[in-house]
């Protein structure tokens, strides 16, 4: 597949305006600015070229476009574009957003043309310094330009994007947390109904997309539904960007068709695992998706459905790959004390249950874990998963029960034998990370 | 994690901002609907005038955006990038997330801490450094990944580490 979304990184000045636009950039919001396309053909075309939203969920993004009210009652319309990318071994959006920013900006406009949106927010996480710099100058040529502001081209089209920092706190990459945190207030999701696209940001009618989302629509819009659907497979049409990380030898992210078979992905494109060492693991999007071994990756699609198919989930496409040097329980524990930390504090299965998790853990990889532990945490898995509010805490247990599904050896070597197999477990009773204090309890 | 990240410091002085700071001020206040939603942005003026975020800060911006002081401290406290107290010149915030944890990160901390005599979330005597774990910060490519201040240093080693730290204090 020809690259698309990366077509321009890696080139000289990638960044500046002069050398998007004689690249063809712009030239599809030229064009729908100068009344080539109304909104509602706009969202059409999206929605015909089946685009799926590519943070974690997969929604198509023209038929989460469609959920707005007709009539807003005289309220705006917001977009969000969510560049809050903290899902671990996930780093894509970073790479789109430093090294063809305009890319992103020209995705944002045409997105916020579509659903009639005049303010634009590009929430970007605050460890990402470089990130919002290179876009604050980016759109500072852009309205240098005119191609943003009042009428812009002399047309009445009205666009402001502005660029709005996080602060560290990985939950506010949920969508309605990321609504919660533009409002100025701590990143606590919101129940849901009702939805953002009714009752999002101020009160307002508001869309959230992924970075890479938005960043495949100016090729949508200049290419057409049908070249884009005409990639890869029916239900996961348009290119994708995969990171690949862990032990492989050239990790990378990597711009595919979604019929790339995982195997090939790690293998062929990022060199496979380092030598003399065996492929043991691979947690396909994002660690808080199940975990699956090398028979699962073997004959695996990436697309949505086909990693659904393996019993995981394609989520940020972010894949960590682990070799035979790592041990399941410590990774499972790893997960669980991310969890706990970034829980928001919310909802009382997260927040108590998380921590609860991480300490049962900890005695098993401290050889101090029992049985009755494991049945403990089984059960706990099971009620942090169906009653907590948000996807932190539903998909919290998922490292833990799917290394249980496919390592439960590993569990039990470490609770009857006091065993690490692999080695990485201290197991005499204090473990090398720092113990972290579990304060909240239900 | 500690209970330092909790509790904000007093500077033991009023903290108003200087002028260039208010003008930034207003001009974000453009950006939104409402004063609450320009917190975080108003914050992170605050820190980048003063390094950190005092007590006194966080009443001026209360007063500034008209919001109780109690609703400030909250946001303070939830976010992980604000200063609550002084911080070294050179922040080391090391990534202990899952790939740079496979690449070694904890090798890294374990090397900062031998060589700077200071553990998590502590400052060297000169005030120079502060370290730091951070959870994923998107540099898995490179692991493993550490920041200092608001730049990334990536992939790095031992090696490497001595250079950088050699260079921030002055020696190389």
């Amino acid at each position: 597949m020809e690259r698309v979304l990366l077509a321009r990184v890696g080139k000289k000045d990638s960044r500046a305006i002069d050398g998007y636009i004689a690249d063809g950039g712009y030239a599809a919001w030229k064009r729908v600015v100068g009344g080539g396309l109304t909104p509602e053909q706009l969202t059409e075309e999206v929605k015909k070229s089946g685009l799926r939203g590519r943070g974690g969920a997969g929604f198509p993004t023209g038929v989460k476009w469609g959920f707005l009210p007709k009539d807003t009652k005289g309220k705006p319309i917001y977009l969000l574009c969510n560049a809050d990318e903290s899902e671990p071994g996930t780093f894509k959006d970073r790479l789109l957003m430093e090294e063809d920013p305009h890319q992103v900006i020209e995705g944002v406009a045409l997105s916020a043309y579509a659903i009639k949106c005049q303010t634009a927010y590009i929430y970007i996480r605050g460890e990402f310094y470089d990130g919002a710099r290179i876009l604050d100058r980016a759109l500072a040529e852009a309205y240098a330009k005119g191609f943003l502001g009042r009428n812009i081209m002399g047309s009445n089209v009205t666009l402001d994007i502005t660029v709005h920092r996080g602060a560290g706190a990985y939950i506010c990459g949920e969508e309605t947390g990321l609504i919660e945190s533009l409002e100025g207030k701590r990143g606590q999701p919101r129940i849901k109904p009702p939805f953002p696209a009714v009752h999002g940001v101020f009160g307002c009618p508001t869309i959230v997309n992924n970075v890479e989302t938005l960043a495949c629509v100016p090729h949508i819009v200049a290419r057409g539904a049908d070249w884009f659907k005409s990639i890869g497979p029916e239900k996961g049409p348009g290119p994708k960007l995969y990171c690949v990380s862990g032990h492989v030898k050239r990790p990378g992210v990597y711009e595919a068709s979604m019929t790339i078979t995982l195997r090939e992905l790690i293998e062929e494109r990022a060199g496979g695992v380092r030598d003399g060492r065996t492929l043991k693991a691979v947690i396909p999007g994002g660690s808080s998706v199940p975990i699956m071994t090398p028979g699962e990756v073997e004959e695996c699609a990436t697309d949505y459905e086909g990693i659904v198919a393996k019993g995981s989930m394609l989520g940020s496409g972010g894949m960590i790959v682990m070799d035979d040097t790592s041990c399941m329980v410590n990774v499972a524990r790893f997960f669980v004390e991310f969890c706990m930390t970034e829980s928001c504090g919310k909802c009382i299965p997260c927040r108590a249950g998380t921590a609860q998790m991480y300490t049962l853990l900890t005695r098993i990889c401290e050889g101090t874990g029992t049985m009755d532990d494991l049945e403990l945490l089984i059960e706990l898995c099971g009620t942090v998963k169906e009653t907590s509010l948000c996807g932190l805490g539903q998909t919290a247990p998922n490292p833990v029960l799917s290394t249980l599904k496919y390592f439960k050896n590993e569990y039990l070597e470490h609770i009857m034998h006091k065993r690490c197999p692999a080695g990485v477990c201290n197991m005499a009773g204090e473990s090398a990370a720092e113990p972290a204090p579990v304060e909240v309890l239900a | 994690m500690s209970h330092t990240r909790y509790r904000i410091a007093s500077a033991g002085k009023p903290r108003p901002f200087p002028p260039e700071a208010m003008t930034r001020i207003q001009e974000t206040l453009k950006r939104y609907p409402t004063k609450q939603a320009a917190l975080l942005p108003v914050l992170w003026i605050a820190q980048e005038t003063f390094g950190w975020i005092s007590k006194e800060s966080a009443e001026e911006v209360a007063r500034i955006l008209e919001l109780p002081p109690s609703h400030v401290d909250g946001v303070l406290t939830f976010y992980t990038m604000y200063n609550l107290h002084p911080v070294g010149t050179h922040l080391l915030q090391v990534c202990t997330s899952i790939s740079c944890h496979l690449a070694g990160a904890g090798d890294l901390i374990a090397h900062c801490r031998k060589r700077l005599g200071i553990g998590l979330e502590e400052t060297t005597k000169d005030g120079r450094f502060t370290m730091i774990e951070v959870e994923c910060i998107a540099g898995c490519d490179r692991a493993p990944s550490m920041m200092v201040n608001d730049k990334y240093y990536e992939p790095m080693d031992e090696k490497k580490l001595d250079g950088l730290l050699d260079q921030l204090s002055g020696r190389a």
